[in-house]
């Protein structure tokens, strides 16, 4: 919204400059975008003028020399190159020394050799609207010489208010104007609707115009009224200007008239012509599914059953409360006019306008829900104007279907809730003067006051909390004090349990020397191609989005890995050899939950390394890639750190290397899973190289982590330890050798750790050596070998039965 | 003998004081107190004195065995100091190559950074930290906070809806914020609570200042007696902690749908004097107003506790205050970002600078 400061000026003294009120009504709860100029920089050097004479230029077909009386003591002679311009007309003239919009200033020029010392004006060289056809001609009363600034807003300031929803009343001038009145003082002028000159007509239907509201609900008021003997044609200067100023184009004098008076009075209205409403009648329904309209942007509309339509006796011939129709549409043969001032349900209004992707004024007004009285008063101003801009007389009658709303609400305001609420006082007598200034009506009560709710601000203060946000953001906030509440919640605070088991999962990989990214929670639905799901795979449950803002951005990610893909590709296009990153964050897949949540989504810890396992250095040259193993310590890292207790188990998971794959088993079920990226998924990212990743839902990680750890006593009666080589057949796995090696060393085996795997000629072929130490303890003595020797028997033992296993050596 | 013994010890002490290495020391050692050397074959001839001189040449034989053992192994660990020093000093590296590895920790990525300081300082305050679900349900993120039913923010051009989801309440979105854990929160949680929800939020913006997803943290305190002035004590600790001691808050009225008074709230800016920088030029993180935008809040509306009041929330005696922060937009200002675009980008040259 645009608000000329000039024009502002009508209805309030504003004395302050347009800054230090954008600053103040943004003190006060209304932020202003933006303070721009309209117009050239200053009225100075613009004038009115007599044209004397206008003469052809005797070298140039298209140019007249004219003698301008500009109110000096010689008329000026001023070269022209208008069609229009002749004798006896009253102009605008630009005199040398005007500073232009475009910011240049004019001087004295030859034209084809004849000194010009000025300019006659067309609207467009000051910023009103598009006609340059001609010059502009003024009223033949204007004297020469007279200011132009005098006759019409030839320069202003403007501000660009934001309006918040729930401020419909700001959506005028005259709304602006009370709150810069309640927030500095300035007077305020009575309001422009204060005199209707078709007040009389109020209480009885004009003739020749039936109207049926079908759904009150949707339009909770309907008025209009007729104006004959109209005459359609330009607008006067002054409403051109005004109206170019608040950034509108003016196309007729009826249609600029509605205009005006909604951006003065924050209602929008709407001209029929009366003559184009076929059988006088309006209906005010909802749409037919599929019925269709054209609205006077040319635009062929489609619509539904929740939008609200006029129709007359041939169909929809407007789009209620966001565009008329071209059928109905005012021109310049149009003598009769029905003028609509309606209101329509603000949640309909916007339902429709965002179905139909179509905003206009009207829908941005309409949709912050406006009060029915300001129907009539729209009226009355637009009565007033009607009257005096197009010649038109007024019939008798006032169409109203709907009238008032409901009557106006009594809120007490205690001067001692105002403590309890904002920490500090505000006087009665200021409260009163606030709320007296915004237009509340107010008595005295015994705790404070009891105040009437305007109909402006019907649906907006309802309870004593809006009062006391009125006073406090008229008062101003600059004092309030800064208080800390006391905190009786019995509870200390901080981080729960898990949360700082996630932190400090986060902070072991950092320590690790990954890098954290924070990547996209959305995903194109292509990566489940890229991942290799099958049709049937558990992670293709997605999350769509109905209304994404791009393909690539439809989905919610399923899983943590690709957003980590992404940004290893990305690195390593940049010149990275290797990256090590890993994410904490959201993965979401469909379906309710248990616990009546939307969607599944779970807290996820993923991390990738590809390139070398540490970033090398003239002390570590050629590091080794990383492998599976890498992410296999990283899990080994981050669980023991959270002290859980965790087995690997084999798995199959189609975007990891089926031959390197591994799932995290714990008491409670399987928690991730770590490997190798599959070499095709790995393509897919354009990585050719092996990445290692892993993938553990932290949030049940944390959740099922151990409260606190329990004291072993591993100190007082240090272990035993043997090393042992055995040789097993290919396939059996090192878990299962550790495990067959802490069964049958049981209750003494109180380690047993795979460091170092080989195979070769030495072992044989299909065979395969793994190295262990072995720890025997007890918690009451040393133990010594003769305890241990029949233990290592039956370890042996076992290991030849069980897993077809020998010693070496 | 005795005299032989003295004679013995006194060649053997000139000797040792004059070696000059531990080989050296070694060759005295076995030359005087070796098997084969004269000291112990001294020793060994003891018993064969006469009974009365045993006892007096015995003795002075083993004093000068000893006395000579002490020598030598105060000699030897001379040498061995002066030796081990010697061979460390060889031993030099240069110290001004990098660490090896190069790069031995990460980083925690600025958001997180950045979210965990604003969790520490609100967990000293004595807030609890939750967490809530970013898929969610159009009755926790608008109708329950009060919002309009034609309130902009529930547009298909502001917000994100999912596939499938039910009707009215039950439509299903993306958050548009994290403060329908403000109702979840107190569903399940009876007055006087205090907490935060930092998480991930979504709005369909996608523009020089807007990212579709982006980070924020929620606050909420409820109590009875709870001031708009304590709203205000609160955010100043906050701004403090956050943006350095001598921070000052500027309060603006505005509006939010779930607080009333609502108010932006801004604070002084830790650049510059009131707009102007040291060289007297206009502040270009402020644009020279002297005010950073960081936060919007207000005391809760009576509409949010009415959506509650079964749960112990009580319109007419419990009063709260409310407050959202972006955790990017504090990244920013903190640290002189100066684009959203590189919070996702995830660069590894950027990433290394912070956290």
């Amino acid at each position: 919204m645009r608000v000329p400061i000039d024009w502002l000026s009508e209805y309030v003294g504003v004395e302050i400059t347009p800054v230090e009120l954008a600053e103040r009504l943004a003190m006060t709860g209304t932020e202003v975008a933006r303070v721009l100029h309209h117009g050239p920089l200053s009225a100075d050097n613009f004038v009115v003028g007599k044209v004397l004479s206008a003469e052809q230029h005797p070298d140039a077909d298209r140019l007249r020399v004219c003698s301008v009386d500009t109110g000096d003591a010689e008329p000026r002679t001023i070269v022209c190159g208008a069609p229009n311009v002749a004798a006896g007309q009253t102009v605008a003239v630009a005199l040398p020394g005007a500073v232009m919009p475009d910011g240049t200033t004019l001087g004295e020029a030859k034209l084809r050799g004849i000194k010009s010392s000025g300019m006659i004006l067309a609207e467009d060289e000051l910023g009103i609207g598009g006609e340059h056809d001609g010059i502009m001609v003024l009223g033949d009363e204007l004297a020469a010489g007279t200011p132009l600034g005098d006759v019409f807003a030839v320069s202003s300031e403007v501000l660009e208010p934001e309006i918040t929803p729930n401020r419909g009343d700001c959506g005028g001038l005259y709304g602006i104007a009370r709150e810069v009145h309640a927030a500095t003082g300035a007077a305020l002028s009575a309001p422009p609707w204060s005199h209707d000159p078709g007040e009389a007509t109020i209480g009885q239907a004009p003739a020749g115009i039936s109207v049926t509201v079908e759904n009150a609900g949707l339009c909770p008021r309907f008025t209009a009224r007729i104006f004959e003997n109209v005459t359609v044609g330009p607008s006067p200067i002054w409403l051109k200007a005004r109206l170019a100023a608040a950034g509108q184009r003016s196309i007729s004098n009826v249609v600029d008239i509605t205009n005006y008076v909604m951006l003065v009075s924050g209602h929008p209205l709407h001209a029929f012509d009366l003559d184009q409403v076929s059988g006088g009648e309006l209906t005010v329904r909802a749409a037919r599914d599929g019925e269709k309209l054209t609205t006077l942007d040319g635009e062929e509309r489609i619509l539904d059953a929740d939008i609200c339509l006029i129709a007359d006796a041939d169909g929809p011939t407007s789009l209620a409360g966001v565009m008329g129709g071209s059928r109905s549409e005012v021109s310049e043969q149009t003598t009769r006019v029905l003028l609509e001032v309606a209101v329509w349900d603000g949640a309909n209004i916007n339902r429709t306008s965002t179905r139909l992707g179509l905003r206009s004024e009207a829908s941005s007004r309409f949709e912050k829900g406006l009060s029915p009285e300001g129907a009539l008063e729209a009226q009355a101003m637009a009565t007033a104007l009607m009257l005096e801009l197009t010649g038109a007389t007024l019939s008798d009658g006032t169409l109203d279907i709907g009238g008032e709303g409901p009557a106006a609400d009594v809120v007490r305001l205690r001067d001692a809730r105002i403590v309890s609420l904002l920490g500090t006082p505000i006087e009665r007598e200021r409260s009163q003067k606030i709320l007296e200034a915004l237009g509340f009506g107010v008595e005295a009560a015994d705790d404070g006051l009891d105040v009437t709710v305007p109909h402006w601000r019907r649906d907006d203060v309802t309870r004593e909390a809006d009062l006391i946000e009125e006073v406090a953001r008229i008062n101003g906030l600059d004092s309030l004090p800064a208080t800390l509440p006391l905190n009786r919640t019995g509870r200390a605070g901080g981080l729960s349990r898990e949360q700082q088991l996630i932190r400090r999962a986060e902070d072991v990989l950092v320590g690790r020397g990954l890098c954290e990214i924070v990547g996209w929670s959305f995903t194109d639905p292509q990566v489940c191609e890229q991942l290799l799901l099958p049709a049937d795979h558990p992670l293709r449950a997605l999350v769509v989005i109905e209304n994404p803002m791009s393909s690539a951005q439809s989905v919610m990610r399923p899983s943590i890995l690709p957003s980590l893909l992404d940004a290893a590709a990305y690195n390593l296009a940049r010149g990275a050899d290797g990256c090590a990153l890993f994410e904490s964050g959201s993965v979401y897949r469909a379906g309710p939950t248990n616990d009546g949540m939307a969607a599944n989504e779970h807290h996820g810890l993923g991390a990738i390394i590809t390139g070398p396992a540490r970033l090398p250095s003239w002390d570590d040259a050629q590091p080794p890639a990383a492998r599976i193993g890498t992410a296999h310590a990283l899990v080994s890292s981050v669980l023991g750190a959270l002290g859980i207790d965790w087995e690997v188990e084999d798995g199959e998971l189609p975007f990891l290397h089926p031959g390197r794959t591994a799932m995290i088993r714990t008491s409670e079920g399987l928690l991730g899973w770590f490997g190798e990226v599959h070499p095709a998924v790995a393509a897919s990212w354009e990585i050719e190289q092996p990445i290692a990743a892993l993938a553990i839902d932290i949030g049940r990680a944390a959740a099922e982590a151990p409260a606190h750890s329990i004291f072993s006593d591993l100190t007082s009666f240090p272990p035993l330890r043997e090393d042992l080589a055995v040789i097993v057949p290919a396939g059996v796995s090192a878990a299962s050798v550790v495990t067959c090696v802490t069964e049958a060393g049981a209750p003494l085996v109180s380690r047993a750790e795979v460091f170092d795997v080989y195979s070769g000629e030495q072992v044989g072929e299909g065979r395969v050596s793994l190295a262990l130490h072995v720890d025997f303890s007890v918690d009451d003595r040393t133990l010594s070998d003769e305890d241990v020797a029949p233990l290592r028997e039956k370890i042996v033992a076992a290991l030849k039965s069980e897993l077809d296993g020998e010693l070496r050596g | 003998m005795i005299e032989r013994v003295a004679e013995i010890q006194k060649q053997a002490e000139a000797e040792i004081s004059a070696a000059s290495s531990s080989a050296a020391l070694e060759e005295l050692r076995v030359q005087y107190l070796g098997r084969k050397a004269d000291l112990p074959q001294l020793l060994r001839d003891v018993a064969q004195l006469p009974p009365d001189q045993r006892g007096e040449a015995g003795r002075a034989a083993n004093e000068a065995r000893q006395s000579l053992e002490a020598m030598i192994e105060a000699a030897a660990a001379r040498f061995e100091a002066d030796e081990l020093t010697a061979a460390l000093a060889a031993d030099k590296v240069d110290i001004t190559l990098p660490g090896s590895p190069i790069e031995a920790v990460g980083h925690h990525h600025l958001l997180s950074a950045t979210r965990r300081e604003i969790e520490d300082v609100f967990c000293g305050l004595g807030y609890s930290v939750v967490e809530g679900p970013e898929v969610e349900l159009v009755h926790y993120n608008f109708d329950a906070l009060n919002h309009a039913p034609a309130h902009p923010a529930r547009g298909r051009s502001d917000t994100f809806y999912i596939e499938g989801g039910g009707e009215g309440p039950d439509q299903v979105l993306l958050r548009t914020h994290t403060s329908p854990m403000q109702i979840r929160i107190m569903e399940q949680t009876p007055p006087p609570i205090a907490l935060i929800v930092p998480g991930r939020v979504f709005r369909r913006d996608s523009d020089a200042t807007h990212t579709p997803q982006f980070h924020q943290i929620e606050g909420l305190l409820v109590d009875e007696g709870v001031t708009l002035a304590d709203l205000k004590g609160t955010l100043l600790a906050f701004a403090r902690a956050i943006f350095g001691e001598g921070r000052e808050l500027r309060l603006r009225p505005h509006f939010f749908p779930f607080t009333e008074p609502s108010v932006e709230v801004d604070v002084s800016c830790f650049m510059c004097e009131q707009g102007s920088v040291a060289d007297g030029g206009r502040c270009s993180l402020c644009k020279g107003t002297g005010w950073l935008e960081v936060l919007g809040s207000g005391m809760v509306d009576p509409n949010v506790f009415a959506a509650v009041s079964e749960h112990g929330y009580d319109p007419d005696s419990h009063q709260g205050f409310a407050f959202g922060l972006g955790i990017e937009r504090i990244a920013m200002l903190k640290h002189g970002v100066p684009d959203l675009r590189f919070f996702y980008e995830n660069d590894l040259r950027f990433l290394r600078q912070f956290g």
